[in-house]
């Protein structure tokens, strides 16, 4: 233990996972270096070592000890950095249970359905998991409704890790209807995530640590273009 | 006032329902067992877990919860007075134990599925040695974080202990049905000798189904013609 924590953050601009840790760590307000991994290109030597199991960004890398996956870092920066800022998850066994579940219902239903419907040259799956994306919408609305009573966050007043973990695809979402005209964050359906998109966007903590949205527009773009010549390589 | 009863919804066979079932004993809380009838959901099961519809539930004074690691780590911090801490003390082994729960659900125990399911000595010879990986790595994670004592968790039985043990019936029964071992004293020393202990402890021994009575289990519902 020295004065100066070491902290580091693996990451890779467009990853919303990457997203995450950032937005805790500025939560906190704790300072950290950002190494920048190359997306399409190899992954460094710090990466692999950190990361052996899955070499995967984020890693979170405190006092030299790397940590994996990117809810954890965030419960990892909440529980180590307990005495500054917010508290991330909520008090209550019962609210940190629903935090809990409904990041687990984001990252293992909803996202890869989003992301299954978006890769899919099949049309009718494409119908069937943008229906499934946008059921899973309407759910999310509901447990906004609930877990907000009436503030402005999952986490209440203050974003929380409900907040972080849904928000981190807002920017995606966004520059898909610029992209595709694809209105998921539809005022008419869901109108209290509409609003609350907005507010998490335009939060300090958040703004300047999500991508711009036309970034983001013309980064799917060119993944689009990098898939479709792979499957022409084929 | 809603009562302070407990109730968890569940499959004697499941693992994943095995879970919360322990943490409840290693609390000493008293519970009601609801168990569902195979291939069919429970009203119950339905308003409770709305979204998934899956077992296990765990209901506390009427509100539920749901996702078996989630309930785990809600009876650990609901009932924190009655019983060693089930999570690690600093938020660094914390990290860890959730990194390697997470491991076990979205990667080894798959591929242990798998096993049972693969068609051919091709794929049946691929999927072990998937699984033998994950074991390695195990053996080594056991190694790390339970730092002499005979747990992940250390004195005690934790969250990793409970997220990998629960699989340790299914685990024999895959063994049996393979004529192959996978955790055992030469390849996996410390994970074997945990195995014994962790499948003995008293709060585990009442919820852990016999292997045979699994096995015989797992030839019906194995045995379905696939459509």
């Amino acid at each position: 233990m020295g004065e100066t924590e070491e902290v580091r953050l693996l990451g890779v601009w467009f990853s919303p996972y990457a997203i995450r840790p950032k937005i805790a760590l500025r939560l906190k307000s704790v300072d950290y270096d950002y190494v920048e991994e190359d997306l399409f290109g190899s992954k460094s030597e710090l990466l692999l070592k950190s990361n052996p199991v899955h070499n995967k960004v984020p890693v979170l890398i405190h006092n030299n000890k790397p940590i994996l996956e990117s809810l954890n870092i965030v419960e990892y920066i909440d529980e180590t950095w307990n005495a500054s800022g917010p508290s991330i998850l909520p008090s209550h066994p019962h609210d940190r249970a629903q935090a809990r579940f409904w990041s687990a219902f984001v990252d293992d239903k909803w996202f890869p359905a989003l992301k299954a419907a978006a890769i899919t040259k099949s049309e009718e799956a494409k119908e069937k998991g943008m229906k499934e994306v946008e059921g899973g919408l309407l759910q999310l609305e509901e447990a906004f409704v609930s877990i907000s009573k009436g503030n402005p966050f999952f986490g209440g007043e203050a974003i929380g890790f409900m907040d972080i973990c849904l928000g981190s695809f807002v920017g995606i979402l966004k520059a898909r209807e610029k992209l595709k005209g694809e209105k998921l964050l539809d005022e008419s359906k869901i109108p209290f995530l509409c609003k609350w998109a907005n507010e998490f966007l335009s939060d300090d903590t958040v703004k300047n640590v999500v991508p711009e949205i036309d970034k983001v527009v013309e980064f799917l773009g060119e993944l689009e273009v990098r898939a479709q010549s792979a499957v022409s390589k084929t | 006032m809603a009562s302070d009863e407990v109730k968890v919804i569940g499959a004697w066979a499941s693992p994943f329902v095995m879970r919360p079932r322990i943490a409840l004993n290693l609390k000493s809380v008293p519970y009601e067992f609801v168990q569902e009838t195979f291939g069919a959901k429970s009203e119950l099961l339905l308003k409770s877990n709305p979204v998934h519809k899956k077992i296990p539930v765990l209901i506390h004074a009427d509100k539920p919860v749901c996702e078996s690691n989630i309930i785990v780590e809600y009876v650990d911090e609901t009932w924190s007075a009655s019983g060693p801490s089930m999570l690690p003390s600093t938020p660094y082994d914390r990290a860890i134990a959730r990194f390697w729960a997470a491991y076990i659900d979205e990667k080894w125990f798959p591929s242990l599925k798998s096993i049972l399911k693969a068609e051919g000595e091709e794929e049946k010879k691929a999927v072990l040695a998937q699984v033998e990986e994950g074991n390695a790595l195990l053996e080594k994670a056991f190694i790390d974080c339970s730092k002499g004592k005979p747990f992940f968790n250390g004195e005690h039985i934790g969250y990793l202990d409970i997220a990998f043990g629960c699989f340790l019936a299914w685990l024999r029964v895959t063994e049996l049905a393979g004529g192959h071992k996978l955790i055992d004293e030469v390849k996996t020393p410390s994970l074997s000798k945990w195995a014994e202990r962790f499948c003995n402890d008293p709060a585990v021994k009442p919820v852990m189904p016999e292997t045979a009575t699994l096995a015989e289990f797992a030839k019906k519902i194995f045995a379905k013609p696939t459509a």
